[in-house]
Parts: C-alpha cells; sequence; structure tokens
C-alpha cells in the first residue's frame, strides 16, 4: 500500500470515528486542524486505525506524531 | 452488539421520549468513554441516562462529602468503577502484612462508602468487580498463599458477593464475568490505559454498558419472564413425527448431551421462576409423548406452562401463548433452530426476543450464555411456583368457559383473600411485584425491599398487601396498596398494582372495600387516586372511573361517606 491510498483509508475511519462525512485529510493536517479531534478521540482513532490496518501501535508511538503524514509513515513502517 | 463508534452516534439521536433515569458513575480512572457507551446504551434500552461523571479519581470525595455535587445532583443509581488496577498499585506500595489483609480492607472501604450514601440518598448502587490481574509473582503458588495479589483479589470478588447478598440497593456488576467471556486481551489494552489512563479497551466498553444496562433494566422492570421453546432440533435432535420416539437423540451419547444439558438449563430457568412454553409445529399427541414416555427428557409436561403443538403460523401461536399467560410480548423469549420460523417471528412480533441460535446444536447454551437474557433484580423461593400458577390458571379458564354467568363460576371458586401490612416476611414479595408489574400499575412507582421495609415502619402511610387462593391453588401474594395520609382528610393512593393473573376475580372491588374501610376507620373523608400512563398501563386508565371516582384536576376522588360495599366473591382469611 503506498501513502495516498492509507490517506484514504484513514480519512474513512476519521470520517466514521468524528462522525464528519466532510472531513478531509491531507499529509500536514494535525489535530489543531479538526475541531472533535481530541486527545479522548485521539484514542477512539487510534484503535480503529490499529484494526483496520492490523497493526499495533507502541505506546510511545501513539504521542508522537505531529500530524497525519507522520502517523502514516509508522502505519506504513509496520509493513500495513 | 454495537460498536463503541456506533454507540457514539446514537448520542446524537432523539433521547425525549425515553424514560430519564439519573445516573452517577463515579470512577478511579478515566470514565468519559464509559460514559459516553453507557447513555449510548442505554438509547437502545430505551432508557434517557442523565449522567454525572465525577471528576478523575473523585469517589472518597464524592461521596463523603455532604455537601459534594453528586449529593446536589441526587441521581437514582450509583455507579463505582474502582479498578484492578488501581487496587494493584495500593497492593504494591503496601507492607507485607497489609498485603495478606487487602480484601478486607478493601471492602470495609466499599462498606464506608455505601453508609456514607445510605445517609444521604436512597439511591441504589452498581458496583463493579474486579476482573483478574494475575502478575504471576507467586506463580501457581499463589493460589496457596494469602499474601498473594491473586489471593486477595479472588476473595475480594467473593466476599462482594456476600457483601451484596446482605446488602439492600447494592448490586454487583460481574465485569470479571466480562473478561472470563472475552478474554483479558479483549478487554484490557495497555497503549489505551498508558496514553488515557483507561482500563476497560475501546472494544469492551460496548460489554461493560450493556452488563450495565441488564442490571439498571431489571431494575425498572425490563425483564423476560418466559422461554418459549420449539421442539424437533431444538428440545431434542431429531424429527420427532419422522424419526420416533426412539431414534430422537437426547441422553448422554454424541449430540444428545448437547439436548441434555440444554434441558438442564431451562429446568433451572423454570425453577427460578421463568415460564416455559412449548411452540412446536406438530401433532400435539406426538409433540407431547417424548415428555411423557422418553427416559432421558429433563424436562416433563408439569415443567411447561403453555404446551401449543399445531400446523398454524408460528406468530399466531405465540400470540395465544401471551394472551394465555397475559404477559408483555417484550418479556418473551423465542428459541427455534429453523431460520425461517425465528424470521416470521421476528417479522410479525418484533417485541419478541429471537435470539440467532448457532447451526451446530452442540453451540446452544454457549451462545445463550453469553446474551445473558434473563436478569433479574429479585428473586425468591415462590418464584419456582410460578409455572405451577400459570397452569392452574388455565384450568381455570376451561372452568370458566363451563359456567353460565360470571358471578356462579366466581361463586364456585371459593377465593380466600389474606390482607396484611407490609412486615418482613411479604417485603421481598412485594418488591418483586412492585418491579414485576406493568399493565395493572395506576403510577408505576418502583419500591426495593429495603424502601418495603422502611415503609412498613412509616407513620404516614397505610400498606395493604393481599394474598388470592381458590379451589384451583394458591396465586401468593398478588396486590399491593401503599395509602400516603395527605392530610386530615384525605387518603391519596400512591401505590395500586396488582398481578394480571387475577383479573376479573373481583380483587379489584375487594380491594377497594378494604381501603374505603381503612379510610372510615381513621376518619378520613376522601379517598383519593391518580393515574400516570405508560407504555404498558393502558388497561388502568380507566380504573378509578370504573370503580365510581370522581374526576377532579386529573385525579381521581371517592367520598368514603357516599360509598357502599361492592358485592365480592372472596372472603378474607
Amino acid at each position: 500500500m503506498d501513502k495516498s491510498e492509507a490517506l484514504q483509508k484513514v480519512n474513512a475511519i476519521f470520517i466514521d470515528v468524528l462522525d464528519d462525512e466532510d472531513l478531509v485529510l491531507d499529509y500536514t493536517t494535525s489535530a489543531d486542524d479538526v475541531e472533535d479531534w481530541d486527545s479522548l478521540n485521539h484514542i477512539q482513532l487510534v484503535v480503529a486505525v490499529e484494526k483496520a490496518f492490523k497493526i499495533r501501535f507502541t505506546s510511545q508511538e501513539i504521542q508522537s506524531w505531529n500530524n497525519v503524514g507522520e502517523m502514516l509513515d509508522c502505519i506504513l513502517s509496520k509493513g500495513a | 452488539m454495537k460498536d463503541f463508534s456506533a454507540l457514539k452516534k446514537n448520542l446524537k439521536r432523539d433521547f425525549s421520549q425515553l424514560k430519564a433515569i439519573k445516573i452517577a458513575l463515579l470512577g478511579d480512572t478515566a470514565t468519559q468513554f464509559l460514559q459516553n457507551a453507557l447513555r449510548g446504551t442505554g438509547y437502545d434500552y430505551g432508557y434517557d441516562l442523565q449522567i454525572f461523571e465525577a471528576d478523575f479519581n473523585q469517589i472518597e470525595r464524592q461521596i463523603f462529602d455532604p455537601a459534594s455535587e453528586l449529593y446536589e445532583f441526587a441521581p437514582e443509581v450509583i455507579i463505582i468503577f474502582q479498578s484492578t488496577h488501581k487496587l494493584l498499585a495500593r497492593y504494591d506500595k503496601s507492607a507485607a502484612d497489609a498485603q495478606a489483609t487487602l480484601a478486607g480492607t478493601q471492602l470495609q472501604l466499599i462498606d464506608s462508602l455505601c453508609t456514607a450514601i445510605r445517609s444521604k440518598i436512597s439511591a441504589k448502587i452498581i458496583y463493579y468487580n474486579y476482573p483478574e490481574i494475575n502478575d504471576n509473582v507467586f506463580g501457581n503458588y499463589a493460589n496457596k498463599t494469602a499474601q498473594s495479589f491473586l489471593f486477595q483479589l479472588r476473595k475480594l470478588n467473593f466476599e462482594l458477593m456476600q457483601y451484596a447478598a446482605n446488602t439492600a440497593n447494592f448490586y454487583i456488576c460481574d465485569i470479571s464475568s466480562v473478561q472470563n467471556q472475552v478474554g483479558k486481551l479483549f478487554m484490557f489494552q495497555p497503549s489505551v490505559y498508558v496514553n488515557a489512563e483507561m482500563v476497560l479497551s475501546i472494544d469492551a466498553l460496548p460489554l461493560v454498558a450493556t452488563a450495565t444496562l441488564d442490571i439498571i433494566g431489571a431494575l425498572y422492570g425490563k425483564f423476560k419472564k418466559c422461554l418459549i421453546i420449539d421442539l424437533d432440533n431444538t428440545m431434542w435432535g431429531g424429527i420427532i413425527g419422522d424419526d420416533g420416539l426412539e431414534n430422537i437423540q437426547i441422553g448422554s451419547l454424541g449430540i444428545g448431551k448437547a439436548f441434555t444439558e440444554f434441558q438442564y438449563w431451562m429446568k433451572k430457568l423454570k425453577n427460578r421462576g421463568i415460564i416455559l412454553a412449548i411452540c412446536s409445529k406438530n401433532t400435539e399427541s406426538v409433540a407431547k409423548e417424548p415428555f411423557e414416555k422418553h427416559p432421558d427428557m429433563v424436562l416433563h409436561l408439569d415443567d411447561i406452562a403453555v404446551f401449543v403443538a399445531n400446523w398454524k403460523n408460528k406468530a399466531e401461536n405465540i400470540k395465544y401463548i401471551q394472551r394465555t399467560l397475559n404477559i408483555g410480548f417484550d418479556s418473551m423469549v423465542f428459541l427455534d433452530d429453523n431460520p425461517f420460523e425465528r424470521n416470521i417471528v421476528r417479522e410479525l412480533i418484533p417485541d419478541v426476543t429471537v435470539p440467532e441460535l448457532p447451526a451446530d446444536p452442540a453451540e446452544y447454551l454457549e451462545y445463550l450464555y453469553t446474551l445473558n437474557l434473563f436478569e433479574t433484580a429479585s428473586y425468591s423461593e415462590q418464584d419456582a411456583e410460578r409455572t405451577k400458577q400459570y397452569q392452574t390458571e388455565i384450568k381455570r379458564t376451561v372452568e370458566q368457559a363451563s359456567h353460565g354467568s360470571e358471578n356462579d363460576f366466581l361463586k364456585s371458586l371459593n377465593m380466600l383473600s389474606l390482607v396484611e401490612p407490609f412486615n418482613k416476611f411479604n417485603a421481598p414479595r412485594v418488591a418483586q411485584l412492585s418491579q414485576r408489574s406493568n399493565q395493572f400499575n395506576l403510577r408505576t412507582v418502583r419500591y426495593t425491599e429495603a424502601d418495603i421495609e422502611a415503609l412498613a415502619q412509616s407513620k404516614n402511610n397505610y400498606t395493604l398487601s393481599f394474598t388470592l387462593e381458590d379451589k384451583f391453588g394458591d396465586n401468593g401474594l398478588i396486590c399491593v396498596i401503599i395509602l400516603h395520609k395527605e392530610n386530615n382528610e384525605t387518603l391519596f393512593i400512591d401505590t395500586w398494582f396488582m398481578s394480571c393473573r387475577v383479573l376479573k376475580r373481583g380483587m379489584e372491588d375487594f380491594v377497594l372495600n378494604s381501603i374505603v374501610a381503612i379510610a372510615g376507620q381513621n376518619g378520613f373523608k376522601y379517598v383519593k387516586g391518580e393515574y400516570i400512563a405508560t407504555a404498558k398501563n393502558e388497561m388502568v386508565r380507566d380504573h378509578y372511573l370504573n370503580l365510581g371516582f370522581k374526576p377532579q384536576d386529573n385525579l381521581w376522588i371517592l367520598a368514603t361517606e357516599d360509598y357502599t360495599d361492592k358485592e365480592i366473591f372472596i372472603k378474607e382469611r
């Protein structure tokens, strides 16, 4: 899977979890740009991403990303 | 079961038509998601749970401070969730001798929390027990070592059960059992715990919320009363009409074992007070043969309250069973191996619960265990008699058809009623009926056993309980009245509910005679009644009108001096 495919998949997960049909992510999107992406929903997003890609993040990774692009790099580094 | 994301979407729905219940959620770990899951699950159960969530780790402050937000909120139900992780942290910091008494210390704390709550409000308490963490410091030897965490944890879970057995309005939500069902890897996700201080995984939230709502539902009168079972390939293996008595599968061999164990489960339910009914496409005499003649059958005809075997549509037959038993469709569960029959019943009677039984009968029981269909908030020894009472009721119906006039029939029943105020012997049954009665219930105020015992002592109320027996059998305690002294002139009927089993016997008239007698003896001029409509009590909408009360400001008034005793066929015992 390449990074843009992963972005699409992650975007769909965000739409579902945050219940926002209009949400469009790009590599530079960060939590500050998305209204409902708070620390609590972050946990729900992370778990949903783990499930969809059949991967597990480490506890440190979960808190390390500055934007969606870094999250995608982390996903792809796990061979997803 | 819906996942957490779907439950969260429920939060945006319209709760305005649902019954509101005020709930306080107190936890020693992060509970925001649990709160969402509870409210979202509540929606699907038909409740608008208005949840007060205390700030993080404030259980003791909220409960011990009489001026806390908790008491200001005045919840009807308090959920206390003390986590195994926090318990373990306390254990880790303790000296060896304190480690060996951890369970006792924790139980004392729980008791002091409950005592403090009770001294302020009469809320029901739901306490989450402790899913196991085995730190394996002692290995298997932990089981021989009182100082081990595992030893103390299991002791605590067990002693909580004993504490609950002896403490009114205190209910255990068995999330330890939930973890046993799904496994710890599913229940707990370390990265979520580390990053968000949550001890339940996202996937576990719907399960824990459902376990909690099962208890709340039972407390508020939502529970199952009747199990309807198909016969061929559900009750036994094979088809009795084709295979014959010798060839159906039941007993200790092969797949027969699955059906035998399944029948033992149903027998336990029957003894707990669940009514068993049969609904089968069969010729009746053929369908009954195994119950009468097969040596390996666990269930016999006297375990079955209603036996329906014919060639009609099953939805019709279930409607017949419903009319015979006079209970709500939503209190019925229907088990059938045939997907076609299941779908017909789901389609035509959506309120009946129809589990999607697995294709392999070997899996029936394990599947049904996971559904927790038969939650209850009370249990009394009388429950085991329920099937017999329904059977005699059916005999009565048959006899009634043979009598010309209704009064002749009522006279022929030789009815006797024992009328008593509440006391410690009848309190459990009074409380149970308070939770079970939905249809013949004028105001649907629910009382627990502790409430009933308090009312028995109260000087501002008169309490009455009525039993009814006749020549066919004893119905036990079937009607409850609470009269509140509103002022020197007026007695207010706070509570009037009755079991629907005894409808059309003149019990209402007998009860009203008793109420007016109390009013007269104590100098009250008026008896005042109120009808509060619910989704289920339509049948008593005109109750007070029919009894001769006069309407006044949405209430009903009866002047005692104008009252003449109604003709009755029930004698007081």
